[in-house]
Parts: structure tokens; sequence; C-alpha cells
């Protein structure tokens, strides 16, 4: 097999590996904005147990984008090239979201203060919201083409890139990261949380089968080949059992097939993008995978390092997930232990008098 | 602004951001997990207190540090796409492995280490914290392989079919002598950073406990400060030798690779045998040759550092104007608008920042001669003065690193890719041709002041952040490991150890 070939199925799989994983982390993210109920204070709480069920992993998961952008630099550097510089606005915005919310996740709990934690769970709500959306867009018009020139510059203008196909493709990763992200939601918590994310993911499912489902029609229809018909089946199929084993409250197999929706749903944008990587438009040239593709020596290399590295990485990875499989309630969070200012700057006052609190160390 | 001033300038403030939190978790790291063995092999809570005071520290570093790397990775490709196409095949392999082989098992066992303290025994949870360590390093030995590169191009050839570089042997490029000299320096400079960030702030503590004069402080600063004081004194002891040692090697390296980067340095225009080691030279702050005035000097060192010898035809250094008239004989004089290209890289800045780099030093040194005196033989220390010279040395090795590679990175210019003068042909690039053609000025104007005014934003937070913790002191704490848990433990009733 070409391997220039291989490495777009592989970039493919570490795109559904981010989806899948980050997707998730996404839809918690932007749970956050309306899932919490009652008082000031219960929706403070369950905001934080919202933040915890992710907690443990999200970092983990977003390393599967630094992946996927190295591979894809590596692999396909006229593509890596094209892309960036052509997507230039929407991957600065997709950055700015992903520097506040890494920022948010680890230093909402620092400061024991109800205003600091908030302040950050908005950051974390922004930084959810943006990139789910965005990616979504920026992947429809790689379905849908893009203007190029002959030396492979996009020459589209950002404004092209929100057309309605790929706005609704938009609306289609917001609706199932959120979709996704209540399922996990229901698989990791107890109690009333569980019953309620469970019920919301069964309403998100609904709003999954007409958006998505609009959008996989669409891109199958107009800018799709024959076998890609077999992902839109699966994907349809999978959004289905996503409903049924949700009502039947079989979360695990909920978030199993929700998963694999994204993963047919990649493999429908790989496919409708294939032979080239980034399809031109209106009569304009095309950058396509030979064109694309790094030296086979590289490829070969790279493709060594994939082998022995991947499955490595997939194991520690679920390892993690079954470490912290308890489901989480409330009544599991600790109290917050971050410090307090006013307290810390009292024990500074002056090095003669040190703080109170350390004396009952020694 | 044109677009090349902009990315020049996004790219730097990204890159010197990125590189203050950089250092402090390739050295903190391994001292957190070494404390943390400590705690487990002589079950003295003293360490389990330290990791996780240090640890903290160590987090809310981290997150700021992943956060400009995310940015810094795919600048490359927004800013720098002409770069990109021309050495995708070479420099993206080192990227794609950081991913794979480094980034993966940091972010992963990072997040067992801080949500684990109660869910993995006590050898599983350690062993977390040690991959997390030799990842971060592992990390920046991909990342400086790249960088490498840049600066002196092997394992490849020039492929004038598709008017790139291409990879010819992966060995080579993470063989290459220019990354195992910038590589133990880098590490070696970290851990003299973070040898001081530890033995400045636990110096501080047993200072200010010694003078509070309670018996239950005094007790405190001597059971758990003292030895972090002793031990952060000594990493910068044995580190600091070695950024000595990797500096001077790399400096001589550099004298055969990048002539004019370090003629820059000394601020040397003429070819000179015997060549002084300027300590003072003025001048403007971007001047040309004939505006400069040596002020004070040592004779023949500048010659020893670069070549080993203080004398005498094989001390001959290289000055700028014969670099600018080598690589104009090499490279052509003008380019295609017929405009002079400059070989020469700024000399003001690389010529101070060079002398930050290694002057900034001399607080590490005088904090660790001054505390491992104080705490000889048991002793402590109440001296306001030691006291002070804590504070102070803390940010100064932070400082150093960052001029460290201003300096690194000036003093490559104007090649993005420097050419190498051992004769691989073609594999070069200007700097001018490496930015992306098809993004707007006002666009990149718009992204790197945003991307500032966060930078900003979220590095007062984080001092302020580090300075709280910082004072607050080592917590109270308790053995959190499965193992010390009651043997009916019932996992489900009781609350986390751990949660934002």
């Amino acid at each position: 097999m070409d391997l220039s070939i291989l490495w777009f199925v592989i970039i493919a799989v570490l795109w559904t590996g981010y989806l899948v994983l980050e997707g998730f982390d996404f839809g918690v993210g932007m749970l956050m904005s309306f899932f919490p109920k009652g008082t000031r204070e219960q929706k403070a709480d369950e905001r934080r147990v919202l933040v915890n069920t992710i907690g443990p992993v999200w970092d983990g998961n977003e390393v599967w984008l630094l992946t996927a952008g190295g591979a894809t630099f590596a692999a396909f550097p006229e593509w890596y090239a094209t892309l960036f510089s052509g997507f230039y606005l929407p991957l600065f915005l997709i950055l700015f979201a992903l520097i506040v919310r890494v920022v948010a996740f680890e230093y909402r709990g620092k400061i024991a203060s109800a205003a600091w934690s908030r302040r950050f769970d908005v950051l974390i709500q922004v930084g959810s919201w943006l990139p789910a959306l965005l990616w979504g867009v920026a992947f429809a018009n790689l379905v849908r083409g893009v203007l190029l020139d002959a030396d492979h510059q996009y020459i589209g203008g950002f404004w092209a890139l929100l057309n309605p196909f790929a706005l609704l493709g938009g609306l289609t990763t917001v609706v199932l990261f959120l979709l996704h992200g209540s399922v996990f939601l229901a698989l990791k918590t107890d109690g009333e949380l569980r019953t309620r994310a469970r019920a919301l993911a069964g309403r998100l499912s609904i709003a999954a089968v007409v958006i998505a489902g609009g959008w996989v029609v669409w891109a199958q229809l107009a800018y799709s080949v024959t076998w890609t018909w077999a992902a839109v089946v699966v994907a349809a199929g999978c959004l289905v059992g996503v409903v049924v084993t949700n009502a039947k409250g079989r979360e695990g197999w909920a978030f199993t097939l929700s998963a694999v929706t994204m993963a047919a749903a990649v493999a429908l944008i790989f496919g409708s993008m294939y032979p080239d990587v980034m399809p031109g438009r209106a009569g304009g040239p095309s950058l396509s995978i030979a064109q694309a593709t790094s030296t086979d020596y590289t490829l070969t290399v790279m493709t060594w390092v994939a082998v022995i590295l991947t499955p490595v990485v997939i194991a520690y990875q679920s390892w993690t997930y079954w470490v912290f499989r308890r489901r989480l309630t409330t009544r599991d969070l600790p109290a917050p232990a971050g410090l307090s200012w006013t307290k810390v700057r009292e024990a500074v006052g002056s090095h003669a008098k040190p703080a109170v609190n350390q004396s009952d160390l020694s | 602004m044109d677009v090349l001033a902009l990315a020049r300038w996004q790219f730097a403030i990204t890159t010197v951001y990125h590189f203050i939190l950089v250092p402090l978790t390739i050295g903190l790291a391994p001292l957190v997990a070494g404390m943390q063995t400590a705690w487990v092999v002589t079950k003295n809570e003293r360490w389990l207190r330290l990791t996780k005071f240090f640890g903290k520290l160590l987090l809310i570093n981290f997150a700021l540090g992943v956060a400009t790397g995310i940015v810094q990775e795919f600048q490359f490709g927004m800013t720098w796409s002409e770069y990109s196409r021309f050495v995708g095949d070479v420099f993206g392999a080192p990227l794609a492995m950081e991913a794979l082989a480094a980034f993966f098992i940091e972010s992963t066992f990072l997040g067992l280490w801080i949500f684990g303290w109660d869910r993995l025994s006590k050898k599983v949870h350690l062993a977390c914290a040690w991959l997390f360590a030799l990842a971060t390093n592992l990390s920046a030995l991909f990342i400086l392989s790249a960088n490498s590169w840049m600066q002196h191009p092997v394992g490849t050839t020039y492929n004038p079919e598709t008017g790139r570089a291409e990879m010819e042997s992966i060995g080579a490029v993470l063989g290459n002598n220019t990354l195992w000299a910038a590589f133990p320096h880098t590490v070696t400079a970290s851990f003299l950073l973070s040898g001081t960030f530890m033995c400045g702030i636990a110096t501080w503590w047993m200072v200010r406990l010694v003078r509070s004069k309670k018996p239950e402080l005094v007790a405190l600063a001597r059971d758990t400060y003292r030895p972090a004081v002793v031990l952060g004194a000594v990493v910068m002891l044995i580190s600091g030798v070695g950024v000595i040692i990797s500096g001077d090697a790399q400096g001589k390296i550099m004298y055969e690779q990048q002539p004019g980067k370090m003629s820059a340095a000394e601020a040397l225009c003429d070819s000179t045998e015997g060549a002084a080691f300027s300590i003072l030279t003025i001048g403007p702050l971007n001047p040309t040759c004939d505006q400069l005035t040596r002020v004070i000097e040592v004779p023949g060192l500048a010659s020893f550092l670069g070549t080993g010898h203080f004398s005498g035809p094989d001390s001959l250094l290289p000055g700028v104007n014969d670099v600018q008239q080598d690589m104009a004989d090499k490279f052509g004089a003008t380019n295609e608008a017929g405009e002079t290209i400059s070989y020469t890289p700024p000399l003001g800045i690389s010529y101070w920042s060079f002398r930050l780099m290694i002057g900034l030093a001399v607080f590490s040194a005088a904090l660790a001669v001054w505390s491992l005196w104080a705490t000889r033989k048991g002793r402590l220390s109440d001296s306001k003065w030691l006291s002070k010279l804590a504070v102070i040395a803390i940010p100064m090795p932070f400082l150093a690193c960052s001029f460290g590679w201003i300096f690194t990175e000036i003093g490559r210019q104007p090649w993005v890719v420097a050419p190498n003068p051992s004769g691989i042909d073609e594999v070069r690039l200007l700097t001018e041709r490496g930015v992306s053609t098809a993004v707007p000025a006002g666009v990149v104007l718009t992204s790197m002041i945003v991307f500032t005014v966060v930078y900003a934003v979220l590095g007062v937070i984080w001092y302020r952040l580090l300075h709280r913790y910082a004072i607050e002191g080592v917590p109270q704490v308790y053995d959190e490991s499965p193992e010390a848990r009651d043997a009916d433990g019932d996992d489900a009733d009781r609350p986390l150890s751990f949660a934002y």
C-alpha cells in the first residue's frame, strides 16, 4: 500500500481519536452553560462535578490534536502549510479558546472564592463552545472544497468559509459534542445528575438526528462518493442506537455508539476529500495526497514510530479511564482546597509574624 | 508593519513567553518526583510536605506552559507556511514524535498524578510522577532536535524538483552535534533555574521562621525547609557546572557552524587572532561596526572560549565584516529586489543577550554558596540579607534563559534555516522567504495583539498564584495512598482526595 495513503488514513484516525475524546470534554464544557439547576450554590456545586468528570483526562484528550497537527506537518507539509495559513482566523479563534480553557481548568479551584471559580467557568464554556462550532465549520469547508491558486495558496478569504453548508457543519459538531458530552455525563455521574443527564441526552439525540442527519445527507449527496453511504448508514444506525440504549439506561453502550457516530462522520469527511487533502472549488486546482505528501523515507520512519507508539498510548490512556471509573456526585467532592487571598495576605504581614496555621505542623 | 515583521514579533513573543514557563517544568518535575521518592523510601513526612508544596507550584506553571505550547506548534503553519513547505519533510517528524512519544505521556500521567493520590498504590503513583518528569525532558529533546536542525541542517538533501529540503537520515537529524550540545545546555540551565526557585523559596521561609524565634517554627524550619534549601543549592551547583561545560562546548561548535552569531555576540568587526572578550562595549541600540567603542575587555578570552587558544593562528576569530563578505560571495549579495542582504545578526541584541544570559547566573551562584554556608553542619540562618538575596535570585535565571533563547534565535538571522558550512548544498532559507504569503498583515496584527493581551493577563494570574502559594508555605499533609486507608475502606462513601 502506498504510504501516503496509509498516512491519510492515520491522520483520519488521529482526528477520530481527537473528536471522540475531546468531543465529550467539549460537550461537558458546553453543558456547564445550561445543565446545572437549582440555587446559585447548587449550580456552582454541579458545575464543579461537571468539571471533575473530565478533570483527570481532558489534558490527555487534547494531545490528540497536537498529534494530528504534528502528523500532518510531518506527512503532508503542503497540506499543513495551505490549511493552517488559509484557515488562519478560525484556527486563531480555536487557539484562543484552547489557551483560556487549559488555564481555566487548572486555575478554577486554586483560590477559595465563588467569584474566582465562576470567572474561570465562563472561560471553560467559551473555550468549549467556540472550538466545537469552528471544527465543524473547518471540516465542512474541506468537504465542500476551497478556492486555491496554482501554488496551493488559499485565496477564498475568511467570509467564504462561513457558507451555509459549513455553518450547518458547525452546528453538527456542536450538537454531536453536546450529545456525546451528556451521554458521558450520564455514564460518569450518579443519582439525580445521572437521571437528568440521561433525559437531556434523549432530547439532544433527537436534535442530533435532525441537524447532523441533515448535514450528513447534504454532504453525501453534494460532495461525496458511493462508498461513503456506508459511513452515513453506520452514523445513522448508531445515532438511533444512542437513543435506544440511553432510554434503557445503558450508558456505556450509548457512549460507545456516540463514539462510533463520530468515527463514521470522520470516515465520511475523509472519504469525501480523497484523493485530495484539499479539494478545489469553482474549477480551481485541488491539493492532492500525492502533491502534499512527504518523501517515502520520512513516511517510513514515521510509520515505524506510529506503529510502535500508538498502541502504547491507547493502552495507558485506557488505563487512566479505568483508574478514574468511579461515578461522581456533588457529595463526592472534597471541600475546595484553594487558598484565600485575604488569609494569605494577613499571614504574610511581616517576617517576624509568620502564619499562625504553620505552628500546628511542627 | 508588513506580514514578515508582524509574524516575527508574534513568533518571538510566543517563544519567549513559552520559554519563561518551560524550564521550570523541565527542572522542577524531576525534583518533585525525587522528593516524592524520598518520602516513599524514608517515610519521612517532610518530603511529602515538600512534594505537595512544590508540586502545586509545578502545576500552576505547567498549565500555562501547555497553553502557550499549542500556539507554538500551530504558528509554523499559520504564519510561516512557506517555511513549513520547505522543511516539513524533515522538521515535522520531531514535532510529531514529541507529541506521540513524550507529550501524551506528560499529559496522561500528570492527570494520574494529580487525581491519583487516593486511587493508586504509592509505587504506581510515584511511577506516574517519574514518567511525567522524564517525558518533559524527552519533549525538550525532540523540540531541540527540530530547532538544532534549523541552526545546523544535517541528514538532508535539497530536491530541486520539489524545491524543498528532504530527509535522508533520521539518525543524523537526531544525532546532530548541535542538538547534543544544546540539549545538555538547556536541561542543565533548567535545573539551575529550578534549583534557584526551590532554594530561593525555601531559604526565604527558613529565615522567616527562624526570625520568629518561636521554638515550634524554628523546628519547622530545621525539619522541613532546611533540607529543601540544601537540595536546591546542591542542584544549583551541579547544574551550574553543567551549564558552563555545555555552554563552552556549544560556543565552540557555534564558531564552526554559525560564525556570524558568535562574532555578533562579541561585537567583533574584523577577524582577529587572540581576540579579547568584551565586558562592556558601547554604541547605539542597533549599531553598525564603526559605531562601537570597546570600554572594558579581557585579552585573549574570546578566542580561548571560541577556539581553545588564547593566541596564535589557531585563535583566529572571524569578524562580522568577513562573515558578511564570505556569505555574500557564497549566497549572493542582493535579493531579487536588488536590495543588499545583511548577513550580520543585529549586533546590539546579540551582544547584550549573550552577556545577560551569562551574567545573570551570578545571582544563582551567590545564593547557592551562601545558602550552603549558612546551613552547614545543621545550622539555620536568620540573615535578613540572605533572605533578600533569595528573593532577588529567583527571577534571574528565568531572565537568563529567555536571553539565551533570544541570543540563539536572533543570532541565526537573517536565516531561518542557517546554511551548513560543512557542505550540504541548498538546504538553507532566509527568514523573509519563510513567511506565509496568503495571510494579510491586518489578520496577523489582530492575532498578535489578542495573544499578547491574553498572555499578559494570564501571566499576571500565573505570577500571583505562584506568589500566593509560595508564601502559604508547606501544607499540612495526610498520607492518602490506598495502603494507608482502612482495610474496609469503602470507596463509594469517601470524598475524592483531590478535585478541581
